[in-house]
């Protein structure tokens, strides 16, 4: 009996005719694209100086609505929190990623702040969570999944605030792909990211969640956050 | 849903005299286009990138059972799971099999488009599941029980005012004297009430925007941010998708993305661009225990190889549909199917077979607005005449207007009687005409003049101008007028 699976693949291969009969050379060649996995047309605007990448990444996330503040090092942050959530008239109480890259921010600096650790709860009203990258071209931040990286904190709460590091900027997205690999192929295997493996979830994310569903009235905070707060950390 | 293709006529019909729709399809003419043409202007390599992204898609149609093998071996090593599927039926055989085995019994959806193709959302509920669908243009379709009318926006044919009745009527556990007047009360209504279905859902159905054979990856585009709790949340992941969707590597996607949220909404980028790569990961604290990616053929291997391949390269952005004259006269809903506007005038024919779609290829004005516009530069102009050729040779169509079509091939192929029966037709029409330039009534043009005066030539034919005026070359010689014209 055959298999679906072999009665798809047969169709298919039928349906190319000789395009489906390679020869060895043919077949390696497709693996070494794969292999190279060789990059199209960068867009001229990305391909800038470090600091002209952050700057573009800083306009086009705000022309994507979400807002950015820059602050100097990872020790400001959980005052920025405080005022941000105080600006938007938002209880102080924030649920932040368990994750390595935030464990340097002193959240005890902030008494009245309440902070929770982990992945997201259906009550959470504001997440806080790091970033792997800022892409500059169209200023989307790439959040990464992983023990420390939940994925729910990046759609369930209203408010999402990402903690993204001026090098983390990068001018395209191939060069976030150039670096994901480099970070889990090399090296011993970080928690939750096999060698070699992407991680489960990359989030790209341009602006807060958004609809124009009815009457084409464009509308913030469909299903995913209303407001994305961007902590750009020079230091 | 159930096709009404073959009465296009008639749906077009009702479509044009439905006023609230006209009302829906202005408000998109004016939005969509604007939009898309401001953000190619601010990327000078759009066009570069459009040929690229066409020549990722070629190669890898061309290589189609190399990359979907790849794809299949990656999705296992990262602990899911591919279901084949040559049809609708095994397509919705295998779903249910899944919800079934995890004693599933609300059902979340993000919108797909392979999904309505297969009417899985009927299927489930026959079979006593609850399928919600959380995009908010779907959901409110899904409540009016109608289809969707557009690729990217399904409910664009719904008014405000028919949104607040529909959830009227289906939230009834909600105040009634609630305010729903403005837009934004209803995307808040709408949000609470699927929030609740997403923390209840066992299984959530996604569909794909691509499938990454380098890395066995399942990219989803949203701006709402649906399609991420529908695949986060519930305990199972089902992936809807169709054998096309594979490209080969994540720059190749990469690329692609820069022309499909640009075509389709004019966005730099969307929302929301997320790659999955299998299930939850040991410590993970949240993303689905199972992953389910059901490959569904449904009809495109019996147009790869074909003329109609190119069509495989669409990536499903809308904007044919949103720069074609006839989808902005008529909407969606009169294609009567899951696929409107010039994309479903050439794949439609090509799924649900040309006899059950036969008026959708000639619903055209050929104007090419539609080509030039894919990201993908799919020849749509091109794949609708050879359906219209496929028509003309097969025994389908009326006699009259294969009649008519041979008549004027035989004009076509002898210029002299072509010549003398365009000048025929040209004084005739003059005539009619007169000072007034136009009439109300012509023979065989009933259909045109039934609903607007016919213009008449003001001179006669180009042929003959262009002779009179090589008889006397002195009164006006082209060139000369051109330099004049100029100055």
């Amino acid at each position: 009996m055959t298999t679906s699976r072999e009665k798809v693949m047969g169709d298919i291969r039928k349906a190319l005719g000789k395009r489906a009969q390679r020869d060895e050379a043919a077949e390696a060649a497709l693996a070494a694209r794969l292999e190279e996995h060789a990059p199209g047309t960068i867009p001229a605007r990305a391909q800038k100086s470090a600091r002209e990448q952050v700057r573009l990444f800083i306009q086009m996330a705000r022309e994507a609505e979400a807002s950015v503040e820059e602050v100097k090092t990872l020790r400001a942050v959980p005052g920025a929190v405080s005022e941000f959530l105080a600006a938007h008239n938002l209880p102080s109480a924030v649920v932040v990623a368990p994750d390595p890259a935030l464990s340097d921010v002193a959240w005890e600096s902030r008494e009245t702040l309440e902070v929770r650790h982990g992945a997201a709860r259906p009550t959470d009203l504001t997440s806080v969570t790091p970033a792997f990258a800022g892409v500059a071209e169209t200023g989307t931040l790439v959040l990464t999944s992983g023990p420390g990286t939940p994925t729910t904190l990046n759609f369930m709460p209203d408010n999402h605030i990402v903690v993204l590091r001026a090098e983390q900027v990068v001018g395209d997205y191939e060069a976030v792909w150039a670096r994901l690999r480099e970070a889990t192929a090399a090296g011993p295997p970080q928690a939750g990211k096999p060698a070699g493996k992407m991680p489960r979830t990359v989030n790209w994310i341009t602006g807060p969640s958004r609809s124009a569903d009815i009457e084409q009235t464009l509308l913030m905070g469909a299903h995913g956050p209303r407001r994305l707060h961007i902590l750009l950390v020079r230091g | 849903m159930q096709p009404t293709a073959d009465r296009f006529k008639e749906n077009a019909r009702a479509a044009l005299a439905d006023a609230e729709l006209q009302k829906s399809l202005a408000r998109m003419r004016e939005g969509f286009v604007g939009r898309r043409s401001a953000a190619v202007e601010r990327l000078p390599e759009f066009d570069t990138l459009r040929d690229e992204a066409r020549a990722i898609k070629d190669h890898t149609l061309a290589n189609l059972d190399f990359y979907l093998e790849r794809f299949e071996a990656n999705v296992a090593a990262n602990g899911g799971a591919v279901h084949w599927c040559r049809t609708a039926e095994d397509a919705r055989e295998a779903v249910l099999n899944i919800c079934r085995l995890v004693g599933a019994r609300t059902v979340t959806k993000g919108k797909t488009m392979i999904g309505e193709e297969i009417a899985i959302n009927e299927y489930l509920e026959a079979n006593g599941m609850t399928p919600v669908e959380t995009d908010l243009g779907e959901y409110i379709i899904q409540l009016r029980n109608e289809p969707p009318s557009h690729i990217i926006a399904p409910a664009i044919h719904v008014s405000k005012s028919q949104v607040e009745a529909a959830f009227r009527r289906h939230h009834n556990n909600l105040a009634e004297g609630r305010d729903l007047s403005e837009p934004s009360a209803l995307l808040a209504e709408a949000r609470a009430v699927l929030r609740e279905s997403f923390l209840a859902a066992d299984v959530g159905i996604t569909g794909a925007n691509f499938l990454v054979a380098e890395t066995g990856s399942v990219v989803i585009v949203t701006n709402e941010g649906n399609g991420d709790l529908t695949q986060t949340l519930p305990r199972v992941h089902v992936v809807l998708a169709s054998l096309e969707k594979v490209v080969p590597t994540l720059e190749d996607a990469s690329t692609i993305l820069r022309v499909l949220a640009r075509s389709a909404t004019g966005q730099e980028m969307s929302v929301y661009t997320t790659f999955a790569t299998g299930a939850r990961r040991e410590g993970d604290l949240d993303g689905p225990e199972q992953t389910h990616i059901v490959l569904i053929d449904n009809g495109r291997t019996r147009l790869l190889g074909t003329e109609f391949e190119e069509v495989l390269r669409c990536i499903r952005c809308g904007a044919c549909l949103n720069h074609c004259p006839v989808y902005g006269a008529i909407g969606g809903h009169a294609y009567g199917w899951v696929y409107s506007g010039p994309i479903g005038k050439v794949l439609t024919p090509g799924l649900l077979g040309q006899r059950n779609a036969r008026d959708l290829p000639n619903a055209s004005t050929f104007c090419g607005r539609c080509e030039e516009v894919c990201p993908m530069r799919i020849p749509l102009p091109k794949l609708m005449r050879a359906w219209r050729e496929r028509e003309f040779r097969q025994p389908m169509g009326s006699p009259r207007a294969k009649w008519a079509v041979r008549l004027w091939a035989f004009g076509a192929r002898n210029p002299v009687l072509y010549h003398l029966g365009a000048r025929l037709a040209s004084r005739m029409l003059r005539r009619r005409g007169g000072s007034l330039r136009r009439t109300a009534r012509f023979p065989f043009a009933e259909g045109w003049t039934a609903h607007r005066d016919l213009p008449t030539p003001e001179q006669a034919t180009f042929q003959s101008q262009w002779t009179g005026r090589r008889r006397a070359p002195g009164r006006m010689k082209p060139a000369a007028h051109l330099m004049s014209a100029r100055s």
